[in-house]
């Protein structure tokens, strides 16, 4: 009974880290090509969600077009934030552009409150089963839809920065800002596009759990678990941001079993990820997956 | 000041630079009026010692010099006929100019296809002709096939031989070539000159050559100038440089004893070329 609880929380650390590390995949992104500490992130999965919550109980859009429409809403919301508020800010001191994007998180917090209330809202029913068994495992549907979907973007991922020509540019605006210009990159196109993928992807996520818990300023406290994920993976590493989810929603789930079974703190759970993080950065303070410049020998 | 750079200007120009006047960060003036012309399928080359404003005349051409808070305040950088000066990079890249820039600067952490497909990117014509380039740029630099993994492992030769292969793929009418042979072995830097040679020849792409190895570069190209201090104060045709006494003595080394940079500043005092 208890080996089988153990299990479920397991397959849940799986699942919930799968996300972490698409959210914390989003934020790498955006401070890879733009050298931005994105505060804001978790708001993109607020905005997401409830962008899609207002498309499908407010203007009663069958949820197959709202989520593709909210992927499209947060296009343009990401490439309008990134032209409006960050493009003017390039070649200012980090700090200042760090303290626009905390700024930006409160405000979108604020402004979604103000919008939507303080209050959560329930999803409707998407799906005709709220969870299915599988090999003895209740897994909610909506999880398993993002677990899908999970791999099938960082699949994309994967082929976009290998394969296409603006992954292509993507990187090289990454490595080396003037070489890229210098190859006719236009860098500003590459920072909105930067934007604009974090925050169409943010949204996926925001609107999957949104689905399971609701949608509520508690999805902000979501995103903000990128930052155990990153600093775990290593703020540059693509691959070290979904290694790094796992481990984060991993570590959410056993600590959860042993506060249950033997310690009876109630909310380790929360917290475990951030006491790891300090024990990482001392340890390795660039991260597992975190750049070593090549040396030639 | 004003007149066209001499001889030069009579061959039909892809490009010719007109009294340009360079500052950075709104106060340090760089150059001061450099004018220079460069005939079709040509190869023509920039000279002259460490800071006389050479890079600074390329990036004018390219546009990066907006990358480092540069600007042309004076003169105009005409190509094919349009004023190009202060134009954004992405456009004179699209235009048909392509820098190469000092030290090679390839993207390290890509693969040597990866590199050379960046170099294609502002091309529209398609993947099988990139594919076709990229076959072209390894079988004139053989040694670039042979080698696989990140291409911040290539020796310093092979990086250089990457970066024109770059451009190569790029497809540009004008290449414009920052000191290839620094930090090259005598071998590996004839190799490299011989190859700019041939591009010239066989893809009729003009070069514009910025080199401190004056020897080699009078070996490949038609018309040089020689740039001190922010102006130009010679130029002429090969056999003009190759023959002129002052050339002879700070450039190509005196036959005996060579003459160290000191006694080059010293001696610049006494006589000017202008
Ligand atoms: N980005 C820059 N900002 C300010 N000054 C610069 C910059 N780049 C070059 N300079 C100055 O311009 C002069 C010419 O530099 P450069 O064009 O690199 O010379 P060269 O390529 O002939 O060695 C030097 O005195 C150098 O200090
Ligand atoms: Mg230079």
């Amino acid at each position: 009974m208890q080996s089988s609880l153990l299990f479920q929380l397991i397959i849940n650390g799986l699942i919930v880290g799968t996300l972490y590390g698409v959210i914390a995949m989003c934020f790498v992104l955006i401070y890879k090509s733009t050298q931005v500490v994105n505060f804001a992130q978790g708001e993109f999965l607020l905005i997401g969600a409830w962008t899609c919550w207002w498309l499908v109980v407010q203007a009663q859009w069958p949820f197959w077009i709202a989520f593709p429409a909210t992927f499209l809403f947060m296009l343009i919301f990401g490439i309008l934030l990134q032209m409006i508020v960050l493009r003017p800010l390039i070649g200012e001191p980090i700090i200042s552009v760090i303290m626009v994007t905390v700024g930006l998180s409160i405000f979108f917090q604020s402004m979604m409150k103000w919008i939507f209330g303080p209050w959560p809202q329930p999803f409707p029913d998407i799906f005709p089963m709220k969870s299915v068994n599988i090999g003895g495992l209740q897994v909610q549907t909506p999880y398993l839809m993002s677990m899908a979907v999970s791999l099938v973007i960082m699949v994309s991922f994967a082929w976009f920065f290998r394969y296409s020509r603006m992954g292509l540019a993507m990187r090289a605006t990454a490595f080396d800002q003037q070489v890229a210009q210098s190859l006719g990159i236009s860098v500003k196109r590459v920072f909105a596009t930067a934007w604009a993928i974090s925050a169409m992807v943010s949204a996926l996520a925001g609107v999957v759990v949104g689905m399971v818990n609701g949608v509520s300023s508690a999805l902000s406290f979501f995103g903000l678990k990128v930052f155990p994920a990153v600093i775990v993976g290593g703020l540059d590493s693509i691959v070290g941001a979904i290694v790094g989810g796992l481990i984060v929603g991993l570590i959410e789930n056993l600590a959860e079993y042993f506060d249950g079974q033997w310690l009876h703190l109630g909310n380790l759970y929360t917290v475990a990820p951030f006491y790891v993080l300090v024990i990482i950065l001392m340890i390795k303070p660039y991260g597992l997956f975190g750049t070593r410049k090549i040396e030639r020998v | 000041m004003g007149e066209p750079a001499s001889q030069n200007a009579t061959a039909e120009s892809i490009l010719s630079v007109n009294n340009i006047e360079v500052v950075y960060d709104d106060v340090i003036l760089v150059l001061r009026g450099v004018s220079l012309e460069v005939p079709a399928g040509k190869v023509v080359t920039l000279l002259g010692p460490n800071g006389a404003g050479k890079s600074t005349t390329l990036k004018a051409i390219s546009g990066l010099l907006a990358t480092e808070n540069g600007a042309v305040t004076r003169g105009s950088i005409t190509f094919l006929g349009e004023n190009i000066a202060n134009r954004p990079p992405e456009d004179i890249v699209r235009r048909g100019i392509f820098q190469v820039m000092e030290g090679r600067r390839i993207i390290e952490d890509m693969t040597i296809t990866e590199n050379l497909r960046l170099g294609a990117f502002t091309r529209k014509d398609g993947e099988r002709a990139i594919r076709r380039d990229i076959d072209m740029v390894f079988s004139y630099f053989p040694r670039l096939q042979e080698r696989t993994g990140l291409s911040g492992y290539l020796s310093g030769g092979e990086q250089q031989m990457l970066a024109i292969g770059r451009a190569i793929m790029a497809r540009p009418k004008m290449i414009l070539l920052d000191e290839p042979s620094m930090g090259l072995s005598p071998l590996l830097v004839k190799e490299v000159f011989t190859i700019i040679e041939q591009l010239c020849q066989d893809l009729a792409i003009t070069i514009l050559l910025v080199e401190q190895n004056a020897r080699m570069a009078l070996k490949v190209a038609s018309y040089g100038y020689v740039m001190e201090s922010g102006k130009i104060v010679l130029d002429g045709t090969r056999d003009d440089l190759v023959n002129n006494e002052d050339v002879k003595e700070f450039y190509l080394g005196g036959d005996k004893e060579r003459k160290s940079f000191k006694n080059l500043k010293s001696y610049k005092r006494r006589k000017r070329w202008l």
